[in-house]
């Protein structure tokens, strides 16, 4: 048997929870508020999922980059991946919000999509 | 001389939300006048996510969150000035303002609403003596940088202070590809959220020194190289704990300030503690008329928190210029804080006036555990919360029915505390 002391990161109360773990399986979660805090912790201790945020260039737009994200969470495994494939990327203004920048993004079948408007300049 | 029902000095979530709520409520000459070239405030340079858990029950980023704001300014076709920097604000509420296109405007509003947000503590944070080379900026402003122009500052960096906007670069610069080498904390704990240090530096195994500060700064045009050292119980470096770092970039999470500059030239009397307006139940100051809302009022943590807040404000300041007669005549209740509470939004209570229900948000000094919170009007317990775990960097809230006040016999005062369980 293993326990591991995490803390909560789904909102911002930051519950520390206590998980134990036998033969690959969680078998308690003790410490969270809300459901919430259970679903995180079983993920964390099998295969820990994050959104990952950042920005991609634009060319002829009123800033000279876009805000973006993940859709949905991927493989933490996965942040420096995802951060290489988008160094390259160029897309034109005008960008809209949850325009899809990027489809699949490092074979994580996740789109990184806008997260702000950018007009054209 | 331009005339408005209620002008709003800031464009940032706090003013977007009390310009919907003013409208909402009836009120149809509105002004919000921001000094960026666009809406939305410091939530535009926040790209990553954790906004809007509690009004929009999903997670978004920042921009995202104010973009939601702004559709519903757009909707309502709230009138707004970009590029339009307030200069003053006199007491019977002439706001005096600059932008290119229309030069010096005046404009006599009814009633105000604050929502100038804050700044960031600057270099004075740095207690030291020596050059300040380049290489050197506040949290904030890399933020700025790297997420707006695209512009990476360093490679090698060292972080001075623990609030979250350093504990999110610390994270965005290693995502950039930069090193972050340590973040160190004066304080024995961090002014930051639980899950930012989890997220932010757990995550990339970036250390976190508590009671430890930077002693001294190599570099004469560029910063070179920093030495943080352990601190005593008095603040004090210890001799012999220093570690040198090499870097080329110093960012100083040191904490943020209320901007009150302005409030100050309207007659709006200021908190010691918050550094923001005393303000009564429905948000006003002691100037009948101006309210205030946000980060200008106190430092947030929770921009969920700013938007409530703000509605309220919104929402207020609409129902005063319907009934101007109101404000200052009222009985008014202090809510005193003590024992580890150092201070409460709002600082007054009307027992008479009051909605329903009010929440009173504060913070505490230090780190509790296992301790109960207490509120008593005059000397009768109101209420008695066990609490795990309170920390500086988390606000809380209590909130007081007006129905309970009603039943205390001359009330004086209601009083906000820690006490031991
Ligand atoms: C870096 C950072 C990270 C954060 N991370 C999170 C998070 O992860 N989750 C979360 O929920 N909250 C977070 N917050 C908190 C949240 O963003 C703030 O609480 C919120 O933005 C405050 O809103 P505001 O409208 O009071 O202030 P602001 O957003 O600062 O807006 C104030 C506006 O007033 C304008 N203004 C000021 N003075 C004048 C003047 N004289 N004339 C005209 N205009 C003026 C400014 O230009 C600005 O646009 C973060 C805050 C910061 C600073
Ligand atoms: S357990 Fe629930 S309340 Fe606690 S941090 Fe997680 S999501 Fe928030």
């Amino acid at each position: 048997m293993e326990t591991r002391e995490l803390n909560c990161i789904v909102c911002p109360m930051g519950c520390p929870i206590t998980v134990t773990i036998e033969n690959n399986e969680v078998t308690s979660v003790t410490g969270n508020t809300c459901p919430r805090g259970e679903e995180y912790a079983k993920q964390e201790v099998i295969s820990p999922i994050r959104t990952v945020t950042s920005t991609v260039k634009v060319s002829g737009g009123e800033w000279p980059t876009v805000s973006c994200k993940t859709k949905s969470e991927i493989p933490k495994g996965k942040i420096f991946e995802i951060m290489d494939s988008l160094k390259g990327v160029s897309v034109q203004a005008p960008v809209k919000i949850g325009d899809v920048l990027i489809a699949n993004i490092a074979d994580t079948g996740v789109d990184i999509v806008a997260t702000s408007n950018v007009e054209v300049l | 001389m331009l005339n408005y029902d209620i002008v709003i000095i800031g464009g940032g979530p706090a003013g977007l939300a009390a310009a919907i709520s003013a409208k909402d409520s009836g009120v149809d000459s509105i002004l919000i006048l921001e000094r960026d070239k666009e809406l939305g405030g410091i939530l535009n340079q926040c790209i990553h996510n954790g906004f809007g858990l509690h009004t929009f029950k999903e997670e978004l980023t920042g921009p995202e969150y104010a973009g939601r704001f702004i559709e519903q300014v757009y909707d309502r076709n709230i009138e707004y000035k970009l590029n339009t920097m307030v200069m003053d604000i006199s007491s019977d509420k002439v706001v005096t303002a600059m932008n290119r296109t229309d030069g010096m405007i005046q404009i006599q509003a009814k009633a105000v609403i604050l929502a100038m947000g804050c700044r960031e503590r600057s270099r004075g944070a740095l207690n030291i003596p020596g050059y300040r080379p380049a290489g050197i900026y506040s949290a904030g402003t890399a933020q700025r940088l790297v997420n707006r122009e695209g512009f990476m500052p360093g490679k090698e960096v060292v972080i001075l202070g623990s609030g979250d906007i350093g504990l999110i670069m610390a994270r965005r610069m290693t995502l950039e590809g930069a090193k972050v080498k340590v973040v160190a904390e004066l304080m024995p704990y961090s002014g930051g959220l639980k899950r930012n240090i989890v997220q932010c530096l757990e995550d990339f195994g970036i250390p976190l020194k508590l009671s430890h500060t930077v002693v001294d700064i190599e570099g004469r045009d560029r910063v070179k190289a920093v030495t943080i050292a352990k601190v005593d119980s008095n603040n004090k470096p210890i001799p012999g704990t220093e570690e040198r770092y090499e870097c080329d970039t110093l960012l100083l999470s040191c904490g943020l300030l209320p901007e009150n500059e302005l409030s100050k030239s309207a007659g709006v009397d200021l908190s010691m503690v918050t550094n923001g307006p005393v303000v009564n139940d429905s948000l006003e100051t002691n100037v009948p008329g101006i309210f205030a809302c946000g980060n200008v009022l106190h430092v947030h943590d929770l921009v969920d928190y700013v938007s409530e807040e703000a509605t309220t404000a919104g929402k207020n300041a609409s129902d005063y210029i319907r009934n101007t007669a109101s404000a200052s005549s009222d009985k008014q209740v202090k809510i005193n804080t003590e024992c580890g509470v150092r201070y409460s939004v709002p600082v007054f209570v009307r027992p008479d006036k009051m909605n329903d229900k009010l929440t009173v948000r504060f913070r505490v000094g230090n780190v509790y555990k296992n301790v109960n919170l207490c509120v008593y009007a005059n000397d009768t317990l109101l209420m008695k919360l066990p609490k795990k775990v309170m920390a500086p960097g988390e606000m809380e809230q209590v909130i007081l029915l007006k129905s309970k006040l009603n039943e205390i016999a001359d009330l004086n005062t209601i009083t906000i505390k820690i006490e031991e369980a």
